[in-house]
This record gives C-alpha cells, structure tokens and sequence, in this order.
C-alpha cells in the first residue's frame, strides 16, 4: 500500500511534468516561428537586380607602377555600404583575371564586407559629413596576395581610391582581414593604420 | 814609414777632433735656434676630426617570415640577407661605418628594427627588400604626414619626444632628399627607379632619413627580363649604385654639419 503523501508528490510531480511539456512544445513553436519571421524580414537583394550605372575604378597597373582611373557600368545598389562591396568586388574581378596588369587572385568574394562609419578623429570642415570605411578582406584572398612592396601598396592605394572616387564621403579607410586586425597584407603594406583615401586619389596615371 | 804610419793617425785624429767639434757646435746651434725654427716652419694644423656617419642596412625579414617567394625558388629573406652583405662591404671598403639589423636568417621583430636603427643615430637607413612584381629599383619613404606645428608654415623639427608609431614624420623631409639621391645614382647606373610612399611599419617608426628599397628584376619597354634578382652582374650594379649615393650624401651631411656647428 502505497502512503497517501507519497501518492501526493507522485501526483504533483506528474502534473509538473506535464506542464514543462506542454510549455518546452510552446517555446519550441515560437522559435521556430521567430526564425521563419527573421528569414523573412532580411532578404538580400542581389546587386544584379540594382539598375547599372557608371563607376569609376583606380585600377592598378604592375607594367608601369601606376593607378590609372577607368570608368565601368555595373549594377549599384542604393546602400552605400552595399554600393561600396560592389565598386571593390568589380575592381578584384578585374584583377583576377588571367590577364590582369596586376595580378591578385581571389575576385569579389575577398570583400567580405564594407562598414561605413562617422570620420574619426578631428571634424574636417570641409567635410563634415565623412565617414570612415571599415574593409572586412577575406583571409584567402590575404594569403594568396603577391608579396612586394609595389604590389601591395598598390592594391591598397586602388581600394582606397576607389572608394573615394565613387563615395566621395568615405575619406579614411581601415582593412580587416576575417574580422580581425591583421598587421600587413602580404609582409610589407601596413593594415594597421587608418589610410587617408583623398591622398589614394591620384592624376591621370599617376605613380603611387 | 813606421813615422808616416804614426804621423798620419795623428793628423787624421786632430781633423777628427775639428770635425767633432763642428758637429757639436752645429747641434747646439741647431737646438738653440729650434724654437725659432719650429715657430717659422709650423707644420698644418691636424685636419678637424670628421662628424661620424653610420649608415643602417636592414635586410627585410627573417627567420619564420621568408616575405615574399622570388625565382627560381628562392626567399625574399635570404635575398636580402646576402645583398646586405654585398652592400655592407662596399661601404665598409668606403670607410663608411655600417650597422645591420640582422646577421643571419633570424626573425627580428619590426619595432626591435626600429629601436636599433633609432639607438645607432645613423645618417641614413635603409630597409632592404626584393619582388618578382614590377621593374627595377622601386623606393619608398614613410607616408606619414609632416606634422605642422599650429600658425606655423615651417615643418616640425625632429622632436625629443616622439610617438612610436608616426617617428619618422619629423624626418620625412631628410628621406625625401636621400630618396633623391638614391634615385639620382640609380638613374645614373642605367636602372629603371620607382619613388613612392608608402606606410611601412619599421620604417615609420625610424628616427633617421630612412627609405624602403625594393629591388625588383630588370625588364625592358616590353616587359622582358633582362636581368633576374639571382643575377650577380645586376647586385653588384645596385649595390655599386647605391654605395656611391651614400658617398654623396656622407658628403651633403658632412657639409650641412660644418654649415650648422
């Protein structure tokens, strides 16, 4: 015969679990509800879609050590920070091809993101809207970079320059490399410092 | 004869003794006019002692950082380390006093460069490199900005107290002008220079006229190599070059300093 005050917890416990069930099924169901939702409200739209318009590129040339601007229609986003992973990812495009004059293997892909961010430091005056762009680079495309200081430092003067031609509000910029700081490009080209993107800008085929 | 024999000592012996005596009279005359003499005839004065020049040879990498891979299979660390060696020698035969930042292939962190450039108080420093990319001899200075002082158009001097990171921007002016020289007697030696600028983490840190030098192979207006880096005739063209600039700039330093004492 079982005690009456045992029969109670057994009741109670029972009850108990019941009820942890009915609620773990609850929370389970609006996760999961919560996920579709967030699925939902965040939908990228592909630059392909974007009405295609005029960018100006630095591209780089190894032949004569120059940055030479050209002017490329391509599809642009209204984000800027959308805009400017677009203008960077058709600049390493062009440099990964078999038969670029200068030669970085890993194409659009190895901009894995653009922040744009207020100007650090003090308020120039006659910008003072600026902002700060954050390069986020892939670390493929890092370790598979030409080690030099011409060639690194041409890729860095293009980037910047190419920001700055096509969002002239962007007047410094910084480089991670997966999220995280790293300290050169390839062995020479410092990543660890805030580059002014106005002095990237050069003249027409100007030495770097 | 016994006589002759005798007589002729004896007269030889009182010419002897004149002799002696002229001699003795033309040493004291000659001491006591000494003074007189030495005061006519002063020898030059002893040149003023040359200010010192140290010139600091850094051969890029090292160690666990090969930097970049050239031909042939070679590193861009011992490329480097053997052309600093070639270069150190031809200054050393120039009586020109050199300190390298490495011996051997070991890794020598950036800023432990820079501190020793820095401790040297060399007139001239050179971080030396080498590439596949490009053409020739390419040279960058710091591109850290002079800082100006407030109200004030004439650039900063080299201050006594200096951030780490941003040293080198109280002497870009003096890199400039080594770049130049530098630039000058490659062009002269029939090689195609680069200039440029460009943040280098030792380098900007460097409190001295300091300049980059990437030495990339020779090609020509279509682009074919004429020389590779392994090419012992192209080193030795380089380093001659580069050896005769800082001759000439020994000399514009030894000048600025008898200018400003």
């Amino acid at each position: 015969m079982i005690p009456r005050h045992q029969r109670i917890i057994l009741s109670v416990l029972l009850v108990a679990s019941l009820v942890m069930g009915v609620v773990l099924w609850q929370l389970r169901d609006r996760a999961h509800q919560r996920l579709m939702a967030g699925e939902d409200s965040a939908p990228t739209r592909a630059p392909e879609v974007a009405p295609a318009e005029q960018a100006t590129l630095l591209v780089a040339s190894d032949q004569d050590n120059s940055i030479i601007p050209q002017v490329r229609s391509l599809p642009l986003p209204a984000d800027p920070g959308s805009r400017a992973r677009a203008v960077l990812g058709k600049l390493l495009e062009i440099y990964s091809t078999p038969d670029a004059l200068h030669p970085a293997p890993g194409g659009p892909g190895s901009i894995t993101q653009v922040f744009l961010l207020p100007a650090v430091g003090e308020k120039d005056p006659q910008h003072p809207d600026a902002q700060l762009a954050v390069v986020n680079l892939s670390g493929a495309f890092v370790a598979a970079h030409p080690s030099g200081l011409l060639t690194e430092t041409l890729t860095v003067l293009s980037v910047c320059g190419t920001l700055h031609a096509n969002l002239p509000r962007v007047t410094q910029v910084r480089f991670l490399v997966d999220g995280a700081q790293h300290s050169t490009l390839a062995g020479h080209a410092d990543l660890t410092r805030t580059y002014l993107a106005s002095e990237a800008v050069p003249t027409e085929g100007t030495h770097p | 004869m016994p006589v002759g024999i005798e007589t002729r000592p004896s007269v030889a012996a009182g010419n002897h003794t004149l002799r002696a005596r002229r001699v003795v009279l033309w040493l004291l005359a000659t001491a006591a006019a000494a003074p007189f003499t030495a005061a006519a005839q002063a020898p030059p004065a002893p040149p003023a002692p040359q200010p010192r020049f140290v010139v600091v040879l850094d051969a890029a990498h090292g160690g666990d950082d090969t930097g970049g891979r050239l031909a042939n299979g070679a590193t861009e660390k011992i490329f480097t380390l053997a052309f600093t060696v070639r270069l150190r020698s031809l200054l050393a035969a120039r009586g020109i006093q050199v300190l390298t930042t490495r011996e051997q292939d070991a890794t020598v962190d950036l800023n432990h460069r820079a501190e020793m450039a820095n401790h040297a108080n060399a007139q001239a420093c050179l971080s030396l490199h080498a590439s596949e990319s490009g053409s020739g001899t390419h040279l960058f200075i710091s591109s850290l900005a002079l800082p100006a002082r407030p109200g004030d158009k004439t650039p900063a001097q080299p201050a006594r107290f200096a951030a780490w990171k941003t040293a080198q921007a109280a002497w870009v002016p003096r890199s400039l002008a080594l770049a130049g020289v530098l630039n000058s007697a490659l062009q002269h030696a029939g090689m195609t220079v680069t200039l440029g600028r460009a943040a280098l983490p030792a380098v900007d840190s460097m409190t001295c006229p300091a300049v980059a030098i990437e030495i990339a192979p020779e090609r020509n207006a279509a682009q074919q190599t004429t020389a590779e880096l392994d090419n012992a005739d192209y080193q030795a063209r380089v380093a001659g070059a580069l050896a005769a600039a800082l001759l000439e700039w020994r000399t514009d330093a030894w000048r600025i300093e008898v200018r400003q004492p």
